[in-house]
């Protein structure tokens, strides 16, 4: 029987009465008496030098108060790169400068140049027309191997080029790789790309500043999954605002996926603005303003080798790639291709030998920075796309060339080669699960079927693993960031014994509001309706890092565990008075204290107005009131991993690809809340599918973004997309953290390009091609014509 | 100029510009922001809502066109009592939102479809919600929540 409430219950999200009814409070939604609109004046060359901007007209227009530039922010801080790599000859990276307005070049289509505030939005769009921006165009360097060429234009003139770092891992690796590779019976060798995508929540991003000056108080009302983290870096670094006078609230959220990690030049600018014109301003992103300032997603281009001996054991893997940083560092950017992507390269299987090479590369784009799994899809797809075309080199099945790779189940914990420790997992099992749930014994009928059609039908398999929970500090410390992973919680039990959660974690979709309060009232064995969570509100919350890496429920909810836990140890010592009994033999269960032995009972209800009351209580050894705050930093990465089928029908007159089927078998470990984490999963196989059939970020040689806004970045739609079949009965529990779960936000992205093309690939050759590889998105027009040679 | 509409059952009136559009009508002037702006090229969807009985997107209609009409936004889709409406009730028992943003498009969409076909096949349902972008659930338990609630179709007082 499944639960109906706890630990493994899919209790209903409480959250979605309020957006179910249109009475969410995202941050547009959110007016303050006073307030003035702020309207960015973009750049519309991707490379140019500011000869001046004249703001006179704009200054004198109806209904505006101030034209700030680049000029207004001399001698402010610049918007801060959260993490520094290191490069193979032990040198850091190059680091430019990203001003909050452009100071003297403009270095993407998109970069801020001037800013009108005005009484309302129309007006300072209309004034913002009148600014006469003297802006000569530069030569611009769009394409990575361009931009690394000798001679190339540089994005940025201080440095020495435009390489920002040139990293290998494990270095020390590098020749013993090259050697494997050299001697081996087999090499399959395969050049791709990871297309550059927009993550685009359904939410734009929206910025409000207040500022107090009678406190000296700073507000920032902002679209983030992380407020405190906001708050650090802008605080901090830019605008030199200690925390206790910056108020950071990140609202109900509409999406994040990424992108609404970084900090943004808009945030401090309207933080900024709000007191130098002492009035509220506020900024609400347009689509086609995010398509050119919300940081990207991907943009890869690697070579990865693959030896094998006879068998197809893997012997070794070599990887070169080259990623784009666009114009500037984006907060957590460095750290994407780097390790976020190398840790992963050794993928489900015992490959003993791993080198990967990164360079990242600055160009005159958009920065780019972590969307949805971040480096691990880009793993993912590099080592299942060259073990798919080392099977067929082979002769061997695809899915027989990945179990004969397989770390065993009595193989954990298993250290790889890139420096990670997987705790737990069982790949055969989940590969087991997934060809079970895709009925996998049934494609050839399916295909003889399709064929029957005039069909091509394919059948194309991904096995993921991922690195989530990010991440145990110390570490990370080593690893270039320039802040800790750990996460917070405190616990508050109020007089009556209801219970109220402040939470650093963000929801922004997730549910945690459901899920966390799910988790304490089961420790507590309270109904569920009795606990709240509150989160996003820098005031009202422990300093905690946010959401991201499907990190919340391993990091954010071992750290509520950690506080109830405590809880729980303080209430046994005031039920132990109240029963007179010794504390060890008081135990705690469904919400009841009892004493070993006898029939002694006290309700959690009555423990807890004890604590508040404190008449009969233990005031000599114990303090009144129970509320309990953990930091948790976490022992390790957790390691979620699955194997995704995927089956495809291609239109041979059309090259169309629908996508026919569609199987997930995940290991998450333990799971709070099956209905979410399906629901997670879904989600992120519609971003991957999108990512493998539809959605391309396109520059022309120019640095014109082709694909700014809906008409021309294809987005998923309903029946873009098949109803998915989801599974994650295969459990193996994370080991170091106390809930024993892994984390699922990421995995459907992760898992889900590579299948897709693998069964493009297999549909075509089922019809004679002998196509290796199709670069993303496989539209129509690149699988007709790599059809037709 | 001055307009006048009915909005959710009530007459409601207020000062427009000529290029005032009715999202921004009724989230700026009228304060009912559960109808969304996810977009500028009308794609999206996030901003349905019905104007005498049609599903439309609020962005492409200035705020004067709608002068006269009678406007039912998600505000006003509750069961009198406030409890959640049929499809909003189904969209939730199916987990058919995550982040909310495209929701009280998609409720409205849903109304809409559901009115003008009360038993509609899946394909109908994906076809119906191509002018509805969602980034979070990948449509599946949309769909389902839509299916769901043609199940009882009866029981919906949609508009």
């Amino acid at each position: 029987m499944p639960k109906d409430s706890g630990i493994g219950a899919s209790s209903k999200r409480r959250e979605d009465l309020r957006f179910l009814t249109g009475a969410g409070k995202y941050t547009d939604d959110i007016n303050v008496a006073g307030q003035t609109y702020a309207y960015f004046l973009r750049s519309n060359v991707a490379h140019g030098k500011i000869n001046g901007i004249d703001t006179a007209a704009a200054a004198a227009a109806p209904g505006v108060i101030r034209v700030f530039t680049g000029a207004d922010f001399e001698g402010v801080g610049t918007i801060p790169c959260g993490w520094q790599v290191t490069d193979r000859f032990g040198e850091p990276m190059q680091e430019p400068a990203h001003p909050i307005l452009a100071q003297g070049k403009v270095r993407h289509v998109g970069d801020p140049i001037a800013v009108v505030v005005a009484e309302s939005l129309s007006q300072a769009r209309d004034a913002a027309e009148m600014i006469d921006a003297d802006i000569e165009e530069l030569p611009a360097v769009i394409n990575m191997a361009d931009a690394l060429s000798d001679g190339a234009t540089k994005v940025h003139d201080d440095l020495t080029s435009n390489l920002c770092y040139d990293w290998g891992f494990v270095e020390e690796n590098r020749e013993a790789v090259d050697q494997a590779i050299q001697n081996a019976y087999h090499v399959t060798k395969l050049e791709l790309t990871n297309n550059r995508l927009v993550a685009n929540p359904m939410e734009p991003r929206v910025a409000i500043g207040e500022y107090d000056p009678w406190k000296d108080e700073h507000t920032l009302y902002t679209t983030s999954q992380n407020p405190h983290v906001i708050r650090l870096l802008m605080g901090a670094f830019v605008l030199g605002i200690p925390e206790h006078k910056l108020r950071v609230i990140a609202p109900d959220v509409g999406g994040g996926f990424g992108t609404k990690i970084f900090h943004y030049a808009e945030e401090a600018f309207c933080t900024f603005a709000a007191k130098a014109i002492k009035r509220p301003v506020k900024w609400t992103s347009d689509r086609s303003e995010a398509f050119i300032s919300d940081a990207h997603g991907r943009d890869h281009v690697t070579t990865i080798e693959l030896a094998m001996d006879e068998e197809g054991k893997f012997l070794a893997i070599r990887t070169d790639t080259m990623a784009n940083m666009g114009a500037y560092l984006s907060t957590f950017a460095p750290s994407v291709p780097t390790w976020l992507h190398g840790t992963l390269m050794a993928g489900n299987y015992t490959t003993p030998l791993i080198y990967v090479n990164v360079k990242a590369v600055f160009t005159n784009t958009v920065p780019v920075d972590a969307y949805r799994g971040a480096g691990r899809p880009e793993a993912t797809f590099q080592l299942e796309r060259v073990i798919d075309v080392a099977a067929r080199e082979m002769g061997i099945d695809p899915v027989e060339l990945r179990r004969r790779n397989f770390i065993k189940p009595d193989q954990f914990p298993y250290a790889t080669p890139v420096a990670v420790e997987y705790d737990t997992g069982n790949y055969h099992a989940t590969m087991d699960k997934a060809l079970e749930v895709a009925d996998a014994s049934g494609f050839a009928a399916r295909r003889s079927t399709s064929e029957a059609n005039g069909k091509l039908r394919g059948f194309g398999i991904c096995s993921y693993i991922e690195a989530c929970g990010i991440a145990p500090s110390n570490l990370v410390g080593q690893l270039g960031a320039r802040a800790g992973l750990y996460e917070s919680a405190t616990v508050r039990v109020n007089a009556t014994g209801s219970i109220s959660v402040m939470t650093g974690s963000h929801s922004h979709g997730q549910g945690h509001e459901t899920t966390f309060a799910q988790v304490v009232a089961e420790m507590l064995g309270i109904d569920e309706g009795q606990v709240d969570i509150v989160h996003g509100d820098t005031a009202r919350t422990p300093m905690g890092m946010g959401t991201y890496g499907s990190r919340s429920i391993a990091v954010g909810g071992s750290a509520m565990v950690r506080a109830t836990e405590k809880i729980i140890a303080k209430a046994k010592k005031i039920a132990s008075h109240l029963m007179e009994a010794s504390e060890s033999d008081v135990e705690f269960a469904n919400g009841q204290f009892t004493v070993a032995g006898t029939d002694k009972s006290v309700a959690w209800g009555d423990v807890c107005l004890a604590a508040y009351v404190p008449h009969n209580y233990p005031l000599e050894s114990i303090e009144p009131g129970l509320e309990e705050t953990a930091f948790y930093d976490p022992a390790n990465f957790t390691y979620p991993s699955g194997v995704y089928v995927c089956e495809v029908e291609v239109d041979p007159d059309t090259g169309k690809v629908s996508v026919e089927s569609f199987a997930a078998a995940d290991d998450f470990g333990n799971v709070i809340n099956p209905m979410i984490v399906e629901g997670q999963v879904h989600g992120g196989l519609a971003q991957g599918i999108g990512q493998a059939l539809l959605e391309n970020c396109a520059y022309d040689e120019n640095g014109q973004l082709l694909s700014g806004s809906y008409m021309d970045y294809a987005m998923p739609r309903a029946d873009d997309l098949p109803f998915y079949a989801v599974d994650h009965s295969c459990q193996t529990p994370c080991t170091h953290n106390p809930l024993g779960v892994k984390g699922c936000g990421e995995a459907g992205a992760i898992g889900s390009p590579p299948a897709v093309v693998n069964a493009v690939i297999d549909a075509l050759q089922s019809g004679g091609s002998a196509v290796r590889h199709i670069d993303m998105p496989l539209s129509p027009a690149k699988v007709w014509s790599a059809m037709h040679g | 100029m001055d307009i006048s509409l009915r909005v959710n059952g009530s007459e409601r009136s207020g000062s427009v510009e000529g290029r005032t559009l009715l999202v921004e009508f009724l989230r700026t002037e009228l304060g009912l922001t559960g109808t969304h702006v996810g977009c500028d090229t009308s794609q999206c969807g996030a901003c349905v809502v019905h104007v005498d009985g049609v599903a439309v997107k609020a962005c492409t209609m200035l705020a004067a066109e709608a002068a006269g009409s009678d406007v039912t936004t998600i505000e006003g889709m509750a069961n009198p009592d406030g409890s959640l409406g049929t499809i909003q009730q189904a969209f939730q028992d199916h987990h058919g939102l995550q982040c909310g943003f495209c929701t009280p498009g998609m409720v409205m969409s849903a109304a809409a479809l559901l009115k003008e076909n009360p038993q509609p096949s899946e394909a109908e349902i994906r076809e119906y919600l191509e002018g509805n972008l969602c980034r979070c659930t990948g449509y599946h338990n949309i769909v389902k929540a839509i299916q769901a609630a043609s199940g009882q179709l009866t029981a919906v007082a949609a508009e």
